[in-house]
């Protein structure tokens, strides 16, 4: 094999003799780490073409004239460049840059230096990820890129999380961004399947190697119609050439609850029953003292292990690793198990003219999801009933029905349900398996090297299984042993093939750069479900479906970078999708962008002071097509459920025929791709020496035909509203972000960073007609209490998802008077049309700051993110903070209430005031952590690290729910965001 | 060598190009691979399509979607419990009357006992849309059954035959939602098979079009339509019974509707239902609203229903929202077949002192224990006396079919012969034709029926007495909201019941709420529809 290795390194070598009677200079090039020598470094006369490679042994030849520079360069390394005067035999130390490794980012079919970027992108890679126990790519870069906001659901281990770049750029139609994991553009919002939980955790977080955001037109326009909400690039660990590494990352974690719903206790619900209620209410008061939620939840432990393999032998570098989780929620029986394999192969062949590329990320996951409607019900459930109790045979106290007179007593029907019960006596699970992988050719052409073809193709599977069932006793007759079970499939398949050239032109001192290509891309999603009614003895089939999306398109881009100052970048993309008619199924997405490296200018080079310093501004349109419907512009018949039949006459023998009815389903022949046309002005900065390095960015997005659900014309389509492309929407936004290194030297290295974005979104065009008495849209943010009752609006001139609600009328002692509206529109009644848009879930901004400490083998790490001017509905407080829902008049029942109730003494619910609407404005101390290294603690090179973090360390907030971070602002019963302890374990052999 | 890479990369080229060639003709997806979602063509080659096709007309009445009881919504931007037909029906035409007043604290709902309704109105928008469903699913019916598009897919002239009566049928479910949106909401836009299937803005067609259009369509479906039989096995399908029926409302509320009086046109399609149509009274009242409602001797008086079942046909609407939400309080819900009850609907003491015989007249249903006369409290269900009219057991005594006890297997009688007598007694009342005694004796019909002997039977009839008899009969179906109209006592102070205005005793409304508001997302989706007068 090594023999191979050096012919072909010969061959290498041999090549580029172009002898020239000059001056022989050879010498030895070493790595200065190692001193060992390094093999395949380029060596090149400064503007010249003259150059070689050192060879296996370090060494290398080359003819040169006194004077000449000299450039070693090696990737991974940082240049070294001597000038020639008759040295002989020297050796070259090179230095490997970690930084500089960084400076390659990825974009679309592609990567440009850094410092080359024309477009607003930020990488995160693995020394900036957050620490801890985190599952997924989405939590290991929250709070830490300006433009990008990331809120979880929830603290349930493996959580999804609504996920906005720059707010996003729709109304109706999706707003999560563009996943593409090592060259695979995933399903919109990650591609989930049933059974799951985030998409995300699909990926194993310890074989991330970075996360890239593309925010501007510029950079995403390369994805044209998928890319309108921004594109974010997972890139994997890779092997590198060497010895096999072992790396074993785990921890052990601990959470717990934070903070409680503040409701009544048993004695204080006690006072108000008997204060409020009727005789009949007071004497089903019970004589315990439970707290529910105290009940319902545990002190949750969890442990994350991973270990990974890497190396390269000859010209193959290989990465495999595998992982495993068993992560407990802190709502009883909550659990998460997952398993991932990881494998990167790469290879490069025929004089590296091949690089060839393999990868595949393949996980299982097992889950009991409990049953989060616990969550609400131990809000909501008596206090001064026991936990457990068997008259009937029910095992735990619930609320009966005891007008029947005969039999057991069944359950109150309208009442809740203890919560101990829903998560002991129904039990929800899932299976989810998922392959995401991609074989790679990158290759050379021998007779023209300056030309690349690459063919990729790549594919995301995933199957999963939801599925539950009811225990024989619980109280609910008619779910008894019940079962349900819900199968999904993903199937989604890419194939890139573009070809790509690259020449700088001497003559006018400009590097080109082409890119041009074909994407091919099917989804395939396979549903189906059903329900085993067991009291009835029948199983309900589900609907089932086998639907497919097609997207092609051809795309271009050219990069011009001219005396290595100015930067031009323009690109075109054309995309063709199965959603729309032929006539409307093609759509053009350009963008252009110009950069200019000031710092190259000649009274810059040489300064001290900025070290960095580049102008942006980029323009560029791109699309979107994610609407949920998968065939919104083709008339299509739907058949029912058994369950939705409807008699047409009798068989002859006089038996009912139930026909099950097929129904026209709505479309839109009309119906295109959303627009969004976003300009971008943006400034990077580095000075003294990039200690300080940051940039600024300034965007305004415009999204037009927008595809909006929205009203029919009385008479027209096949329902009340369909898809319509009419919307207007504008974003703008201010982003600024920076990193400062106030100490760095051989001991201390002290970094902080941080980031903010101001943002701010109105819709601008809504209706057909534009009439100021029409209140927009109005069936959008659905609450919990009573049916129907929604308290947010999308409106021309306001923020989308606005709260709609009444103006409270307070008392002389501030508290609100209970049903007292203002009449906004002085019409002398207090109705709908005195509802107003008051307030908004968006912040207006927020941010992130975070800051490493290193001294010595200690390394202290802490990470901050806030938001401000979001508000949130709290719907626990408007839902239970008033007696009617407490004292209910529909059966023999109690609902705990909620503490508020003693403040406002609300009768009955008042859903719309917003009293309920609330600043959730606040500040968390997401992560801290400690780390303590044992260089070579197992032998030489191999390390051990271990570190201590705290997560979700503490809130700072007047919100008074229990968390004021909430995605879309309504506060319903949120699943607690646990304070986790952890405590992890690093090793490197 | 480097000839044979280029020919390599030109062939390459080459298998390129016809990969995308192939791969670009994936861009046209057909339909869906389940047989679930099928294109119109697939669908229309079967000739079972239009009978499955003419099922979801009759469904649309019944459920709220594809889904039971629900996943797959018709319509959108409501519960979809709360978008089914009768039951949105059902709340504007009784809970904004004397008969009905519910306890819940759903949106806007206490707004139709308060008369207070805007145009913002959820459930009021839901109906709206609902009715407007309807009618494009009758219009698309008729569209994809023009005889042209029946012979250029072959059908054989057997089948033509049978959809020319589903056309028929089409053209009377259609008259009956126009009907109920000149009812309810008065001049809206008027659509039909011959408009455009694709997006157009409607004109407003004036109360007195459609009025006319209602008339003619119906007049002319009518021949095509099967010949009335009560015993029919095609059961719940309608027959000209329905048509005359639909008819004579029509008619009977002309003044209302366009300043006319048809009652003498109303009368001749009331007789036709009387004397021709072999529909006969139910022997026993209550059994009317039970779970086998559907058997013959039942089903003979109802000329027009809407079936349900607990296992087959699932809403949160119809019946099982009719059975469901007035039970609560100290009533027992295995009475009324059912898991538990809602506790939402009682009525006023208005209504409950229209009987001035409560233990005989079989009619009233109240249940009066636990449960106070007067409504102190809307949102109390022990406020005012429970109505036990509709429940899901057999005449046997045996509960419905779904053994769960969520979903109810009651037909709702929408047009009953019952019905019929009545509008025969107002109109002979009002003068137009047919005489007094015939119009006592089918009074007394009902009455004998009601008390089980003649104890009950009245000699002197006025149309007070009618629109009181009208109550006592028919309350809860669905009618109360058009008669007090008719009377000129649905708004104004001529009539007040408790909690009429938003005040416990009753207070005078403004008569432009004799009509509902166009909804403010219909006039956002069409600027050609003008809203009704005071709203």
């Amino acid at each position: 094999m090594k023999t191979i290795y050096n012919k072909l390194l010969l061959l290498v070598l041999l090549f580029p003799l172009s002898m020239l009677a000059q001056s022989t200079f050879t010498g030895t090039v070493l790595d200065k780490a190692s001193n060992q020598p390094i093999p395949g470094v380029n060596i090149v006369v400064e503007g010249t073409q003259n150059g070689t490679a050192t060879d296996f042994d370090g060494k290398f030849t080359l003819n040169v004239k006194k004077g000449e520079q000299i450039v070693f360069s090696y990737i991974g390394y940082k240049n070294y460049t001597l000038t020639y005067v008759a040295q002989k035999n020297i050796s070259i130390v090179l230095e490997e840059d970690s930084a500089q490794l960084d400076e390659v980012i990825v974009i679309g079919y592609g990567s440009v230096k850094k410092k080359d970027a024309t477009g607003a992108v930020s990488t995160v890679s693995t020394e900036d990820f957050n620490r801890g126990p985190l599952v997924s790519a989405d939590q290991l870069i929250q709070g830490k890129v300006s433009g990008l906001q990331i809120i979880n659901g929830g603290g349930a281990p493996g959580e999804g999380a609504q996920i906005r770049i720059r707010s996003g750029s729709s109304l109706s139609a999706g707003n999560d961004p563009l996943y593409v994991i090592d060259g695979v553009p995933l399903d919109n919002g990650g591609g989930g399947v049933q059974g799951g939980r985030n998409p995300l955790s699909a990926i194993n977080q310890n074989d991330i190697e970075s996360v890239t955001v593309l925010k501007d037109a510029s950079a995403t326009a390369i994805y044209g119609s998928r890319a309108s909400n921004g594109v974010i690039i997972i890139t994997t660990k890779k092997g590198k050439t060497g010895e096999m590494k072992v790396n074993y990352n785990g921890n052990f974690s601990v959470g717990e609850v934070t903070k409680y719903v503040d409701v009544l206790n048993a004695n204080q619900f006690t006072d108000f029953v008997m204060a409020n209620g009727t005789l009949a209410q007071q004497a089903l008061l019970g004589t315990s003292n439970t707290d529910w939620q105290k009940e319902i939840y545990r002190t949750a432990l969890s442990t994350d292990h991973n270990v990974s393999f890497s190396g390269g032998v000859d010209n193959i570098n290989y990465r495999a690793s595998v992982g495993y989780s068993d992560l407990n929620g802190i709502l009883k029986e909550d659990n998460f198990q997952r398993v991932t394999l990881n494998t990167n192969l790469a290879g490069k062949f025929f004089d590296n003219h091949l690089k060839v590329e393999f990868t595949n990320k393949t996980s299982s996951n097992k889950n009991n999801y409990s049953n989060r409607d616990a969550i609400g019900a131990a809000v909501s459930f008596d206090p001064t009933q026991k936990i457990y109790d068997d008259t009937y045979g029910y095992d735990y106290f619930q609320w009966l029905d005891f007008n029947e007179t005969t039999g057991i007593p069944n359950q109150e029907v309208n009442a809740g349900r203890n919560p101990l019960s829903m998560i002991n006596q129904k039990t929800n699970k899932g299976y989810q398996y998922r392959s995401i992988g991609n074989i790679q050719f990158d290759y050379k052409l021998h007779f023209f090297p300056d030309l690349k073809a690459v063919a990729n193709f790549g594919y995301d599977y995933s199957s999963g299984k939801g599925f539950g069932y009811t225990d024989a006793n619980y109280v609910v007759s008619g779910e008894r042993n019940n079962n349900y079970n819900n199968l999904e499939q993903k199937k989604n398949q890419v194939m890139d093939l573009y070809l790509n050239y690259n020449k700088t032109i001497s003559a006018i001192d400009t590097n080109v750069d082409f890119t041009g290509g074909y994407n091919y891309q099917n989804f395939n999603y396979i549903n189906s479900s059903f329900t085993n009614d067991v009291v009835n003895g029948v199983v309900n089939q589900g609907p089932s479906s086998n639907e497919t999306v097609n997207l092609q398109s051809v795309f271009a881009r050219a990069i011009f970078s001219i005396k290595d100052k100015y930067l031009l970048t323009g690109s075109i993309r054309r995309d063709g999708s199965s959603r729309f008619t032929e006539e409307n199924r093609w759509g053009n997405f350009p963008s252009v962008a110009v950069a200019w490296k000031i710092n190259e200018e000649g009274i810059l080079k040489d300064s001290k002071v900025v070290s960095d310093l580049k102008l942006r501004a980029s323009w560029g349109i791109t699309g979107q097509q994610e609407i949920g419907k998968r065939y919104p512009a083709i008339p299509l018949y739907l058949n029912s459920t058994e369950t939705a039949g409807y008699q047409i006459g009798y068989d002859a023998g006089g038996v009912p025929v139930f026909i099950q009815p097929y129904r026209p389903q709505p479309y839109n022949l009309n119906l295109k791709w959303e627009e969004t046309k976003q300009v971008n002005i943006g400034v990077d900065f580095g000075l003294f020496n990039n200690r300080i390095t940051g940039s600024a960015e300034v965007y305004k997005k415009n999204s037009t035909d927008l595809i909006v659900f929205t009203a029919n014309p009385q008479g027209v389509g096949f329902s009340n509203a369909d898809f319509y492309n009419i919307g207007d929407m504008e974003f703008k936004g201010i982003e600024l972000s920076m990193d400062v290194y106030p100490v760095k030297n051989e001991t201390i290295k002290w970094r902080i960073g941080g980031n903010i974005t101001f943002q701010d979104a109105e819709v601008t065009k809504l209706n057909l007609v534009t009439s100021a008495d029409s209140p927009g849209i109005i069936d959008v943010g659905g609450i919990s209490g009573g049916t129907g009752n929604n308290v947010q609006n999308h409106q021309v001139g306001y923020s989308p998802y606005s709260f709609y609600v009444f103006e409270q009328v307070y008392d002389v002692n501030g508290a609100p008077v209970e049903g007292v509206y203002v009449d906004r529109n002085q019409d002398g009644q207090v109705n709908e049309d005195d509802l107003y848009r008051y307030k908004k879930p968006a912040a207006d901004f927020y941010y992130g700051f975070n800051t490493d400490f290193q001294y010595k083998n200690f390394d202290f790490n802490m990470s901050w993110r806030g938001s401000y001017g979001n508000y949130n509905y709290n719907n626990v407080y408007s839902n239970y903070g008033n007696v009617a829902t407490s004292l209910p008049g529909n059966g023999d029942y109690l609902n705990n209430a909620h503490a508020t109730v003693l403040e406002t003494n609300f009768a009955a619910p008042q859903y719309t005031s917003d009293y309920y609407v609330q600043d959730a404005s606040f500040l968390r101390l997401d992560n801290v952590s400690l780390g303590y290294s044992f260089p070579n603690a197992l032998g030489e090179g191999k390390n051990l690290r271990i570190t201590g973090a705290v997560q979700n360390v503490f809130v700072i907030t007047d919100y008074d729910g229990i968390d004021p971070e909430v995605s879309g602002g309504i506060d319903n019963n949120l699943y607690p965001r646990p304070r986790t302890y952890s405590l992890g374990l690093n090793l490197n052999f | 060598m480097k000839n044979i890479y280029k020919t390599l990369s030109k062939l390459g080229i080459v298998l390129l190009a016809l990969t995308m060639v192939s791969c670009v003709s994936e861009l046209d997806q057909d339909a869906p691979n389940d047989g679930n979602q099928i294109s119109d063509e697939t669908f229309f080659k079967d000739p079972t399509s239009y009978k499955q096709f003419l099922a979801k007309l009759y469904a649309g009445l019944a459920v709220s979607g594809q889904n039971g009881p629900a996943g797959s919504p018709d319509i959108s931007g409501i519960d979809e419990g709360e978008s089914q037909y009768t039951r949105g029906l059902w709340l504007m035409q009784e809970l904004t009357t004397d008969e009905a007043i519910i306890a819940w604290n759903d949106k806007t709902i206490k707004n139709f006992h308060y008369q207070t309704w805007t145009s913002q109105d959820l459930f009021i928008t839901a109906t709206f849309n609902r009715l407007d469903f309807q009618v494009k699913l009758c219009n698309e019916f008729l569209r994809q059954t023009s005889e042209s598009k029946l012979s250029s897919r072959g059908v054989d002239d057997a089948l033509k035959a049978e959809i020319t009566v589903y056309r028929a049928e089409a053209k009377f479910l259609r008259a009956l939602s126009y009907w109920h949106f000149l009812d309810l909401f008065g001049s809206v836009g008027l659509v039909t098979e011959d408009s455009p299937s694709q997006f157009f803005l409607p004109e407003q067609a004036s109360k007195q079009e459609i009025f006319e259009f209602i008339e003619s369509d119906l007049l002319a479906a009518m021949v095509d339509m099967r010949v009335p039989n009560p015993a029919s096995p095609d059961y719940p399908r309608a027959d000209q019974a329905a048509a005359w029926m639909l008819l004579g409302k029509l008619y009977m509320n002309a003044e209302v509707y366009v300043n006319q009086n048809k009652y003498t046109e109303a009368m001749t399609y009331i007789k036709k239902v009387i004397d021709e149509s072999g529909y006969s009274l139910a022997t026993d009242y209550n059994e009317l609203f039970l779970a086998d409602n559907d058997r013959p001797a039942v089903r003979r008086e109802v000329i027009f229903g809407v079936a349900f079942d607990g296992l087959r046909t699932k809403t949160y609407g119809g019946t099982t929202f009719l059975t469901h939400a007035p039970v609560g309080g100290t009533m027992i819900a295995s009475e009324f077949g059912i898991n538990g009850g809602w506790g939402g609907i009682r009525t006023t003491s208005a209504f409950v002192s229209k009987f001035d015989n409560t233990t005989n007249d079989a009619r009233a249903q109240f249940h009066s224990d636990g449960q106070n006369l007067e409504i102190e409290d809307v949102a109390t269900f022990t406020d005012g006396y429970a109505i036990k009219k509709f429940k899901n057991i057999t005449s046997q005594g045996v509960a419905g079919s779904d053994a769960s006890g969520d979903f109810v297997d009651i037909d709702f009688p929408m047009f009953r012969l019952a019905d019929a007598y009545l509008m025969y007694a107002e109109c002979a009342l009002r003068g137009a034709g047919g005489d007094n005694s015939t119009a006592v004796s089918y009074v007394n019909k009902l009455r004998a029926r009601a008390y089980g002997n003649a104890s009950g039977n009245v000699t002197n009839i006025n149309l007070n007495f009618i629109l009181d008899e009208r109550a006592r009969e028919l309350h809860w179906e669905g009618h109360r909201r058009t008669d007090l109209i008719r009377f000129g006592k649905f708004t104004g102070g001529s009539y007040v019941w408790p909690w009429k205005g938003k005040v416990p005793n009753g207070a005078p409304t403004p008569s432009f709420r004799d009509v509902f508001p166009i909804p403010a997302t219909a006039l956002g989706g069409n600027p050609n529809l003008i809203q009704n007068a005071g709203y």
